[in-house]
């Protein structure tokens, strides 16, 4: 259904078009604007009342004056679902991109998406094998989790997310994931690597891909991961995918939306971004999980970029304190020239708990991610005072901690990007390492372990 | 005017209503869906609304009916064991109602209306009842007696008094003036539930965290904040108080935060034994779960149902404790809301109003003399979630103006994987004055001078580790160098518990007092020994010393304690003749 075409624009500021009264429109409906050359363009409605209708423009409000014909169309905005998604590249608005057809619907779905009822979802606890030491050793990856990076402009973060879209499966499983992605605001030449991998791969076949890059409007940033969510929910709960949800970059997302804020002359939070960002944000990350009766599965890896490397800039911060940890890629490790530049010791997975040990990967596996995050944490320190007392001052088992740190970086974390350790693989090759230290320094190690798997116990 | 208006205005979970009468707080139903709403402002003849469900599609023009009831929960048999979400809908029939998401325009009764339960009665014909007064018993789990009461403000002469199977809609008492009374009432979330005087507290929440118990202790009736960054540990924390603290009754608010951390509760509970009482800990436990992506003005309202529901089973003479988790989220909402009312923003866009609601919030924790005559407390511990983790935030600051106990999560310690990751430095307790004399009756005389040793020795540490930080330890003389090792023992002995260990995540508070005791012994054998001429390497290095240390991880260690101990002085005295 659609209505008839107003010209009752009164205001124009930002992103925003402000119309005087017309006829009951509702809150969050779909808005079509056909500008005097013809141009369409679309937007959604903010604020509603007898008086006056706030519209946000999606594509930029360039061009739009009092002629411009306004035209309310009935519904909020929803996304055409269907398993044709798969393989498909769809524009930040969900348009084709790829020059194929307009996708057929199975049914429409709201992009807004419902919440999940606490009481239906069920606790994740399959192991995620992404073949990264660093990730699988002490981040442990699980299905259904938000596990977000932390990484800067500059570091390989999408070298990483591929690695993991590529590499990740349930141990001793096959059962593949379909790749949702989304970018928003990256550059051409990020979304060409990242399509040109997944096509190399075939991983093509199998993804779905929601493409808003730098160059295309800001504010269509705000829709785009809906979209992207509202298919993957399509397809981990109607379908019964397993669905791995990349999202690059948040912050251009959360830029797009403190663009709306002060055109709308909201109160701003900190730095700028809306005070209601957490809540948006979280309408974004909630969408992962799992829910009874169903199944497939939703995982997310959203990726952002800090500004400034600040780690407490409202975009992590707010980040880490909806998901479920954080993988956190660090500036120094990439200059000393190790990939993947994980700094392990604030990055956490907080499901970890619940997917590692005997029945789902080792036995020996909490023991040994203690062991070897304590070791390299303390190694790590020690270099600071290193720095200032001189290496001599150490004693023995500062010696031995100190090289370890060393060892941990060139060893343990540096692996090339198509290397997929097993997690097997992983922890025999902690041990090889970890045997540089005297045993009696490993106290973290249970002893039934050290006797099992230590090197110098082993044939 | 008539109880029915129209929708003028909506803007997000803002909606304004022309042409209908209404007060403050009055309930309303919005739209052709029937939204539930609640009214928060009056401009003349609008009425600007909260809705507590989505408000995508509605549109201008549609109706909206005023019930004149204000915000209530409904109270009775049936409430343990239930999840709720923010306006004390039960979220196991929302499931059946909608499926596993939650869409909108469904009600749902908060319990089970058919259900039967035994009525015991408690007075007789004639008997005068006062508000507050018990009339009747339900079993309501295997550890509960639901005790129903007199509504507070009724009173009067029983005329009649049931015994038997009912439901909590059928009358169970009536009295002479007519007043009839079921096993079900309801309450105004806002308004306080009535009690007759507010005791001083006396008496400690045991929570089995040694770091609590010993060194910042809560007391029941009391009030906690836990502020702390993103992963430091404030839900491991407080899912730890709502298993191990000797409450009789828990309600955990889970306000705008994860929906699988509402999931592990209801996945772990009902397995998991309340170790004060042996019973499943599900059935002392009521949850209400309005996550991070449910509509925020039902965020903003869960903290007030989830206090009202505490409150009622305080009047009923129990010990309650709540756990809001995080009220940042919820100060967070009023803030949402406040800025769609355009209302004049105070710090940081919260609204001005914003301390005095956590004041008044906080205020509802107490010990109290109940109406009846009984004794019950609310015992209030709220997670903060400051931005950045700078706690010089209005809600930080809000709270930590009102409450008695600081919790402090360090980002720094969590990072070393020290859990509780709370800060022994600047963390404090009010109450230890207060409490004194139930450690000394309850667990040992000289407690309080023992807890008073243990955190001077961490006092001297941090002024010792300054100076270590510039010349390294072996500058240190060697009775310098035996206070840091002891220093460490507390931090990685005693103060290190891991919330998910199998025995270690609840200690009994006799068994903290008998460690902290064995950290003391140690170091009173080190000094003599080394006084002797022991080499503090051969004392610290004592093979007992290690097993007495990992003894917390095996269970019955309160019984072996103290023959390990003796074990280890034993080794550390003959560390002199070795040398
Ligand atoms: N007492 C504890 N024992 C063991 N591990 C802990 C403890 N406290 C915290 N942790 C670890 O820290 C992680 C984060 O803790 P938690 O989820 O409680 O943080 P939080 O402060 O609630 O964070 P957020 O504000 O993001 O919700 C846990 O998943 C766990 O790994
Ligand atoms: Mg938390």
């Amino acid at each position: 259904m659609t209505g008839k075409e107003y010209r009752t624009i009164t205001d124009v500021k930002g992103p925003l078009v402000f119309l005087n009264k017309t006829e009951p429109v509702a809150f969050g409906e779909i808005v079509t604007l056909r500008l005097a050359n013809g141009d369409i363009k679309n937007g959604q409605v903010l604020d509603t009342s007898d008086d006056l209708v706030i519209v946000q423009v999606f594509e930029g409000t360039a061009k739009i004056n009092r002629e411009t014909g306004v035209t309310f169309m009935g519904d909020v905005f929803k996304l055409p679902v269907s398993t044709d998604l798969v393989g498909r590249i769809l524009d930040g608005a969900g348009r084709p991109r790829d020059g194929g057809p307009e996708i057929v619907a199975d049914e429409k779905a709201d992009i807004i998406g419902a919440a999940i009822n606490p009481y239906s979802r069920q606790s994740p606890n399959d192991f995620i094998q992404t073949g990264v030491s660093a990730i699988d050793l002490c981040t442990s990856l699980v299905r259904g989790q938000k596990l977000p990076i932390f990484s800067a402009s500059g570091l390989p973060h999408n070298d990483i997310a591929l690695q993991i879209a590529r590499q990740a499966k349930l141990k001793d499983s096959d059962e593949e994931f379909i790749v949702v992605f989304c970018a928003m605001g990256i550059t051409a030449e990020e979304y060409n690597f990242f399509r040109s991998d997944l096509e190399r791969t075939g991983a093509l076949e199998n993804a779905v891909l929601f493409v808003n890059l730098a160059d295309d409007p800001a504010v269509e940033r705000i829709i785009t991961p809906r979209l992207a969510l509202t298919a993957a929910e399509y397809l981990a709960f109607e379908k019964d995918y397993h669905v791995l949800v990349i999202y690059t970059d948040m912050t251009n997302y959360c830029d797009a939306l403190r663009q709306i804020g002060a055109a709308r002359e909201e109160v701003p939070g900190r730095r700028g971004y809306p005070g209601y960002m957490y809540t948006d944000l979280a309408m974004l990350y909630e969408r992962a999980g799992i829910v009874k009766g169903k199944k497939g599965s939703i995982t997310q890896f959203p990726i952002l970029t800090m500004p400034g490397d600040d780690i407490t800039h409202p975009i992590p911060d707010l980040s880490g304190y909806i998901t479920e940890g954080q993988i956190v890629i660090s500036r120094e490790l990439h200059q000393q020239g190790i990939y993947p530049p994980i700094n392990v010791l604030p990055s956490l997975s907080r499901l970890m708990g619940s997917c590692i040990g005997e029945k789902t990967t080792r036995e020996d596996h909490k023991s040994v991610s203690d062991q070897m995050y304590a070791a390299y944490a303390q190694g790590r320190e020690l270099r600071g005072l290193v720095a200032i007392v001189g290496e001599d001052a150490l004693n023995e088992r500062d010696k031995q901690l100190l090289d370890f740190s060393g060892v941990f970086e060139d060893k343990f974390l540096r692996q090339t990007r198509d290397e997929d350790r097993s997690i097997e693989e992983t922890l025999d090759l902690c041990w090889t390492l970890m045997s540089s230290i005297d045993t009696k320094y490993l106290v973290r190690l249970d002893q039934k372990w050290i006797e099992k798997y230590h090197p110098d116990n082993r044939e | 005017m008539s109880n029915e208006g129209v929708i003028y205005r909506i803007s997000g979970p803002v909606v304004t209503a022309t042409g209908m009468s209404a007060a403050m707080y009055d309930v309303v139903r919005v739209g052709h869906e029937g939204l539930m709403g609640e009214v928060i402002e009056l401009h003349g003849e609008k009425a600007v609304i909260q809705v507590y469900e989505d408000t995508s599609g509605i549109r201008p023009g549609e109706p909206v009916l005023n019930t004149e009831e204000t915000l209530s929960v409904s109270l009775g048999p049936g409430l343990l064991t239930q999840i709720y979400d923010g306006i004390q809908r039960p979220l196991p029939t929302l499931e059946k109602e909608m499926g596993v998401f939650i869409t909108r325009g469904v009600d749902a009764d908060a319990f089970d209306l058919e259900k039967i339960w035994t009525f015991e009665p408690q007075v007789a014909v004639g008997d005068e009842v006062v508000g507050g007064q018990v009339i009747g018993h339900v079993q309501e789990t295997d550890t509960i007696i639901h005790k129903i009461m007199v509504p507070p403000t009724v009173s009067g002469t029983v005329k009649s008094i049931e015994s038997g199977d009912f439901n909590v809609t059928q009358t169970v008492c009536v009295l002479e003036d007519g007043t009839e009374m079921q096993m079900m009432q309801k309450w105004p979330v806002r308004t306080p539930r009535p009690f007759q005087q507010k005791y001083a507290p006396d008496t400690p929440l045991v929570t089995g965290m040694r770091i609590l118990d010993f060194l910042f202790p809560l007391a029941k009736g009391g009030a906690a904040g836990i502020p702390g960054p993103f992963g430091s540990g404030k839900t491991v924390t407080q899912q730890s108080l709502a298993k191990y603290s000797d409450a009789q009754l828990v309600v955990y608010i889970g306000c705008g935060e994860r929906g699988n951390e509402m999931t592990e509760v209801l996945d772990e509970f009902p397995h998991l034994i309340d170790p004060n009482t042996g019973k499943p800990l599900m059935e002392r436990t009521v949850m209400i779960a309005n996550t991070s992506n449910m509509p925020v003005a039902a965020r903003e309202a869960s903290v007030y149902t989830g206090i009202t529901i505490a409150e009622y089973f305080r009047d009923m003479g129990y010990d309650v404790a709540l756990m809001a988790d995080s009220t940042s989220r919820w100060a967070e909402a009023m803030r949402e809301i406040s800025s769609r009312l355009e209302e004049m923003p105070g710090e940081e866009g919260y609204p001005a109003y914003l301390s005095s609601r956590i004041a008044e919030f906080y205020e509802r924790a107490g010990r109290v003399e109940t109406l009846n005559g009984d004794d019950g407390s609310v015992t209030v511990i709220g997670a903060v979630s400051p931005p950045g983790g700078d706690i010089s935030e209005p809600v930080s600051q809000g709270t930590l103006r009102i409450v008695k106990v600081f919790w402090g999560l360090d980002a720094g310690l969590a990072r070393q994987r020290h859990f509780p990751a709370i800060n022994w430095l600047n963390s404090y307790s009010l109450y230890p004055q207060s409490l004194d004399q139930w450690f000394r009756d309850n667990i040992a005389q000289d407690f309080p001078e023992i807890r008073t040793q243990i955190s001077g020795l961490l006092q001297i540490e941090s002024e010792l580790q300054e100076i270590v930080q510039l010349v390294g330890s072996d500058a240190l003389p060697v009775d310098q160098q035996l206070t840091l090792e002891v220093a460490r023992m507390i931090r990685e002995f005693f103060l290190q518990q891991n919330g998910f260990h199998d025995v270690d995540a609840y200690c009994d508070i006799h068994l903290q007092y008998h460690m902290a005791k064995a950290i003391l012994s140690f170091q009173d054998a080190a000094k003599s020994a080394m006084a002797d001429g022991a080499l503090l390497n051969d004392v610290v290095n004592v093979p007992a010393r290690s097993d007495l240390m990992r003894g917390r991880f095996e269970k019955g260690y309160i019984d072996r304690i103290d023959s390990m101990v003796k074990k280890m002085n034993d080794e550390i005295a003959d560390a002199v003749e070795s040398n």
